[in-house]
């Protein structure tokens, strides 16, 4: 396929057709709504389902059934729609179907406003829903990574019988660049063997989340935290810039990471020996990796549009190994290059003689 | 624990015909309804309708939170377990993704008239070509007797305990009426299962309720007026008379939608 010029959110949705969406069911939003109007049309040229919901709730609901029944299936939304959606996602933890869920982050809290941010990060990472639970979350930076973390999400969310969230925001959405999305793939026509579809010529399946008795709940939940612990062991991902001498690590993700990787080269350019992790899971978290960093480098800055979320995860991993600062904007405002370089500056000043 | 209950198939010799038997769309287990409690009852309609229409091996059920969350222990199909009010929502999932398959909800009054109106009246609205057994006892039976929205005008339940104001606490909500109103529905009817004939005019209905949505004619539902003795403090008896007269006198036994096409249905 070649490259050309695409909208985010027109080309992850098209990612997901071309990856044999068979489902959509969703609710406007901005800013992911291109989304959903790109698939009203291109869904029902190709034979599949479409339907605009009433509500968030309804969609994630709807989203529910068809994984249910073993087809891939999605929905697309923005934090005040998957604050909606919470109930659902809860549900499709619990009953261990695989559900896609992409969530294009805008200003909160409350109606917030429709720019990028990256507020919703322990939202979607720690509690995305009542109980034990995390979703696979994946943060693209760039359209071309929203395309193909689609299709990596429908694999991930199959394989584990989990549900992935898509973590992009407003700005990834919006902006168009050049991109390759991936070819055509056949609608699989087989279901799973656990799927609702009607009890022909077997016992009947069931697709619940309800187990009375603590010993029985208690089990199911033991079985959901293996299979978190296999994932964590096994779906780590995450990009590295300029760390091998580094003195300095940035961790950002999505847009924030974007910038930071600018920022890598302005301040080598200054001299300042600076590199970058950027996570492209957000769980599992690139703990790891970012435990070795913390031994090389004399400091840590982490750059967020938020008032600082995933850095509770960078101070949990990093432990003391080295001192962690935090800059962020909030409420929609993108962090310049220049700003996160005089905190870049005040931090080497600090830490490096 | 009530699944481990087993019943066994009665023997009938070879000459004899069988003219009544248990479904083969309702497990050998023995329920966890009260006694008195209806659920039973229209359980074994609809596994009676499901064998009668042999559709029992191409049918998913929708169960409710409420009484009847665990309806799937007892009707032998497939099943899905809905958040509470949700199930139009997610029969709508399935139905979209399997179109030639048979997809039904079971509902309490909290899960449909309450939590779930929203789901309800869309999926109405958009005609979804699903079948709805809604079940109104006028009061939330699992949560232990509170108000419902269907609770009747100075009804006392464990939260309205000096019987419901409506002035305070709402009136009760007709959802057939409302349902009725809906371009998608194509049969909305209240029936009741308080007595034998009631019980027979009920199965008819759920019958013809399946037909609509094998011959697409849109979406269909059953409001069955039932009983809840437990939490209305009554004996079995008692309790299907009140819901007869008391229930029967503000929810009026009427079919108040059915399209040409669905009159025209053999049931």
């Amino acid at each position: 396929m070649a490259r050309q010029l695409l909208k985010g959110n027109i080309a992850f949705a098209e990612a997901a057709v071309r990856n044999g969406l068979v489902a959509y069911f969703g609710y406007p939003i901005t800013p992911q709504s291109e989304a959903l109007e790109h698939l009203s049309g291109r869904m029902v040229e190709e034979g599949r389902t479409f339907l605009q919901a009433e509500s968030e709730v309804a969609a994630i609901n709807m989203v529910y059934g068809a994984a249910s029944s073993g087809v891939r299936v999605m929905t697309s939304t923005s934090g005040p729609g998957l604050a909606l959606m919470a109930e659902g996602l809860s549900y499709i933890a619990g009953s261990e179907v695989p559900v896609v869920v992409v969530n294009m982050m805008r200003g909160g809290p409350g109606l917030g406003n429709i720019q990028p941010s990256q507020a919703d990060y322990l939202f979607m990472t720690k509690t995305a829903g009542h109980g034990d639970f995390h979703p696979i979350v994946l943060a693209p930076s760039s359209v071309q990574e929203i395309v193909d973390m689609v299709g990596l999400a429908f694999k991930l969310a199959e394989k584990y019988r989990t549900l992935v969230i898509v973590a992009g925001d407003g700005a990834i959405g919006q902006m168009m660049e050049s991109a390759e999305l991936p070819s055509m793939q056949q609608v699989r026509r087989t279901r799973p063997d656990w799927a609702v579809t009607g009890a022909r010529d077997r016992e009947p399946n069931v697709i619940t989340s309800l187990y009375l008795g603590a010993e029985k709940l208690e089990q199911a939940n033991l079985r959901l935290q293996k299979k978190l612990t296999e994932i964590k062991a096994n779906e780590v991902r995450y990009q590295l810039y300029q760390t091998e001498d580094a003195d300095l690590l940035l961790v950002a993700y999505g847009t924030a990471g974007r910038i930071c990787t600018s920022v890598v080269r302005e301040a080598r350019r200054a001299g300042l020996k600076v590199g970058l992790l950027r996570p492209q899971t957000l769980w599992p978290f690139p703990e790891a990796r970012l435990a070795e960093l913390a031994g090389q480098v004399s400091g840590i800055l982490v750059v967020e549009m938020s008032a600082g979320q995933m850095l509770e995860d960078v101070q949990r991993a990093a432990q003391s190994h080295a001192p962690i600062r935090f800059y962020g904007r909030m409420g929609g405002v993108i962090p310049m290059v220049g700003e996160i370089l005089e905190h870049l500056q005040a931090l080497a000043d600090a830490v490096i003689q | 624990m009530t699944e481990d209950v087993h019943i066994e198939a009665s023997e009938i010799p070879e000459a004899m015909e069988r003219v009544y038997g248990y479904p083969e769309s309702l497990t050998r287990v023995a329920t966890h309804y009260c006694p008195g409690c209806v659920h039973g009852i229209i359980h074994r309609l609809v596994a009676e309708v499901l064998d009668e229409l042999d559709i029992r091996e191409e049918t998913i059920g929708v169960a409710p939170v409420g009484c009847a969350v665990l309806a799937y222990n007892y009707l032998n199909a497939d099943f899905v377990e809905a958040a509470h009010g949700r199930a139009p929502a997610m029969a709508t999932g399935i139905k979209r993704v399997n179109p030639d398959k048979v997809v039904f909800t079971y509902q309490g009054d909290g899960d449909l008239a309450a939590i779930g109106t929203a789901e309800i009246l869309h999926a109405a609205n958009r005609g979804e070509l699903i079948t709805t057994v809604f079940v109104n006892n006028a009061i939330y039976g699992m949560t232990g007797g509170q108000m419902a929205p269907t609770t009747l005008p100075g009804m006392v339940t464990t939260s309205t305990p000096t019987g419901r104001d409506c002035t305070l606490a709402g009136y009760p909500i007709k959802m057939s009426e409302i349902l009725a109103q809906t371009a998608g529905a194509a049969y909305i009817t209240r029936e009741h299962a308080t007595d034998v004939s009631g019980i027979h005019r009920t199965k008819k209905a759920i019958k013809r309720a399946f037909l609509a949505q094998i011959h697409q004619l849109g979406f269909a539902c059953v409001e069955v007026l039932s009983t809840c003795p437990t939490n209305w403090n009554q004996d079995p008896w008692e309790a299907m008379q009140w819901a007869k007269e008391q229930m029967g006198a503000y929810y009026p036994v009427e079919t108040f939608k059915i399209t040409d096409a669905v009159k025209t249905l053999k049931v």
